[in-house]
């Protein structure tokens, strides 16, 4: 009898170890995230040390010259990296949770490629501004994910006809950018290609502040809706007996990470692979339990700091994001769809 | 004793068709090819009429603007258009029953991707300028990407099903086009050469590429079409296979040195098109039911139809410029590939 009585608090404090391992994990990649992003606005061929950095950011101190690099210069792509990893980390989860899968990133189901499509039309048809490019990726994104889910509709959706119906689409959107591509002038398809590959530097302003407000506002939605994440995990006929409200949890979980990767691919082009590898990365490190979703977030921003970094400042070569994490990515998704099949979670 | 001897006549099993009729399916077949080889020769920017064709091969007239088109452009276009859309049609085909698999495809499964990705690393990293090189290249960037895409498919208990051939594909397509793109962007004039051929295109490449692929295509073709009794046998599952006495292993090896020499030359050919590998050998299935010995030859007929249908339509479309074959192509497939997913149950072949 006292050892029935005992289970519950037992339980209760395994999960409680589990957690505090979970918060100092997700507290240390955020620190890392907060590092690389300090590092980004101190190096270049001017560097700045830390403190001058934090203090010209926050304005603490007036050094017309300090102030120039780093606020001007550096701090729109530092935030622009960070925004769009925290952005990129936490879709890639949403998706590969609400999808089951673990390889069934925005960018292999046809969100990016549908963003990819209108930018490049609007780059290279109508010869757009920045603000209009980032404006049409994201009215792709729309697009394309609702054209998917409908499409994938019948009787409800399943990752597995998602995916595979996300994947027709990106190959269709694909060789429709092919042909644009082909047909613009050279300075064009120039152009375009270089937003096809991505990087974090080409950021315009006002997409950037469309990104943050747009973080700001649907964080706390994405951690309210964690919880019901989890309930959908069980399978719709369980999350249904428990009581969640299954299409309309999907739809909303869905909903958000379409707009995040929308608006992070009108800041930065499409980046490869940072959805995909986060969030594999930060569970492996917190857990699949709480703070998931924030430790995802850190992870992509990670990524995508340190792409950036290596692109500008390691490099000889400069080349945009995109590539660095294709590079990074590659080796580490061969890997991934190995354990991942050998597991049986494949499909 | 004489059933056993009979037994190749009887047809059995769900879908089967009479012998005569498939028959004179596959003659009609032939004469539909031939129908738009011809609307391939004729219709274009020029219109030529069918006087002018014989014109030209009996009796050429090198001063005429319109025999010329039909010798220097026409003719070899819609040659390449045969041999590549055969061989992807086999390929799709025979992966299909490699697989046991409905969404099998060189473009779906990143071969053409890997074929590609290698023909830019040899022109723009080796340096590579002849054709004859640009073959070799695409051989062994298909096989590559099949080995890869294939293998790492198969972990895991299943085995290769429909979802983790796709989503390796796309992966393994993704990686290839990353390093692609590194490749281009270091290489500004690259780009210019490459934003064509990378679309999937019959134009721009006449008598010289089809010199260098067309001999590793019929090889390709000969030895696919004697495939069929073996996927016949794998269709059955590995076990029955076996114990009919099929080598398994050394069969699935052998179809995909097959499909890599055919989908590699394809695409050293024409670029990477997508979908028609896919699509092309449902429609053969549909025609003439699950018998592998019949889908290789029809596939092989529709193909290039389908390939060549396409082409004439981009040239006619937005005359006087061209849509290339693999954008037409993408667009029409697609909606036919999500057809298959959303109306297909894919665990039938």
């Amino acid at each position: 009898m006292t050892e029935l009585l005992d289970t519950p608090t037992r339980v209760g404090t395994g999960r409680g170890a589990r957690n505090r391992r979970a918060y100092l994990m997700t507290a240390m990649l955020a620190a890392g995230a907060f590092a690389l992003f300090v590092l980004t606005m101190m190096v270049g061929s001017y560097s700045v040390s830390a403190p001058d950095v934090i203090a010209s950011v926050l304005h603490l101190r007036e050094n017309p010259s300090v102030d120039f690099i780093v606020r001007d210069l550096r701090l729109p792509t530092a935030v622009a990296g960070l925004a769009v990893g925290i952005a990129l980390g936490i879709s890639g989860l949403l998706f590969q949770r609400l999808l089951g899968n673990p390889l069934a990133s925005p960018d292999f189901v046809g969100i990016s490629s549908g963003a990819s499509l209108f930018a490049v039309s609007a780059i290279v048809l109508l010869n757009a501004g920045s603000t209009f490019v980032s404006g049409s990726a994201l009215l792709g994104a729309l697009v394309s994910s609702i054209m998917i889910y409908l499409l994938a509709w019948r009787d409800g959706i399943t990752g597995y006809r998602f995916i595979l119906i996300g994947i027709g689409v990106s190959q269709l959107m694909m060789s429709l950018v092919g042909y644009i591509v082909s047909h613009a002038s050279i300075h064009e398809a120039r152009e375009a290609m270089t937003w096809l590959v991505g990087s974090v530097g080409q950021a315009g302003s006002g997409e950037l502040r469309t990104l943050v407000v747009a973080l700001v506002i649907l964080l706390p939605l994405i951690l309210a809706l964690e919880r019901p994440l989890r309930v959908l995990e069980l399978g719709d006929d369980t999350a249904k007996a428990l009581g969640a409200r299954v299409e309309l949890c999907r739809l909303a979980l869905l909903a958000v990470s379409i707009v995040l990767v929308g608006f992070a691919v009108a800041v930065a082009g499409p980046i490869m692979f940072v959805a995909l590898i986060a969030a594999p990365i930060a569970q492996r490190l917190v857990g699949r339990g709480a703070g998931c979703v924030a430790a995802a977030g850190c992870v992509g921003a990670i990524i995508t700091l340190g792409a950036d970094l290596v692109s500008h400042q390691v490099l000889p070569v400069d080349l945009p994001t995109g590539v660095i994490t294709g590079l990074i990515g590659a080796p580490y998704l061969i890997w991934l769809l190995v354990t991942v099949n050998k597991e049986g979670r494949g499909g | 004793m004489s059933t056993l001897e009979r037994s190749p006549n009887v047809e059995t099993g769900p879908g089967a068709r009479p012998r005569a009729g498939l028959v004179v399916g596959l003659a009609l077949l032939v004469i539909g090819l031939v129908v738009v080889c011809f609307f391939s020769i004729t219709l274009g920017a020029r219109g030529v009429g069918p006087a002018t064709i014989l014109k030209a091969f009996l009796d050429f007239d090198p001063n005429s603007a319109s025999e010329t088109v039909i010798r220097e452009i026409r003719v070899p276009r819609t040659l390449i258009g045969i041999f590549a859309g055969a061989a992807l049609g086999l390929s799709g085909a025979i992966l299909q029953g490699v697989t046991r698999n409905p969404l099998a495809d060189p473009g779906i499964m990143g071969i053409n991707a890997g074929a590609a990705a290698f023909i830019v690393f040899g022109i723009m990293v080796l340096g590579a300028q002849s054709v004859g090189l640009y073959v070799w290249l695409a051989f062994a960037g298909a096989g590559f990407a099949t080995v890869v895409v294939y293998g790492i498919a198969s972990f895991g208990r299943e085995g290769a099903t429909p979802i983790k051939l796709a989503l390796a594909g796309a992966a393994v397509t993704a990686v290839l086009t990353s390093i692609t793109s590194a490749i281009i962007m270091t290489h500004v004039d690259a780009l210019n050469e490459l934003r064509f051929w990378q679309v999937g295109s019959l134009a721009g490449r006449y008598f010289p590429v089809l010199a260098q692929t067309a001999p590793f295509i019929v090889v390709g073709i000969v030895l696919a079409l004697g495939t069929g009794r073996a996927l016949n046998g794998l269709a059955l599952g590995d076990d029955l296979a076996v114990a009919l006495g099929q080598r398994v292993r050394l069969t699935r090896v052998m179809m995909f040195v097959v499909v890599a020499v055919l989908c590699g030359a394809a695409t050293a050919a024409c670029g990477p098109i997508v979908f028609v590998g896919l699509v092309v050998p449902h429609v053969a299935r549909m025609l003439c039911g699950p018998d592998y010995r019949w889908i290789l030859p029809y596939s092989m007929l529709l193909t290039p139809m389908a390939l060549l249908i396409a082409d004439i339509i981009g040239r006619v479309v937005v005359s006087p410029g061209e849509l290339q074959v693999g954008v037409v192509l993408g667009v029409v497939g697609a909606p036919a590939f999500i057809a298959l997913v959303r109306y297909r149950n894919l665990a039938e072949l």
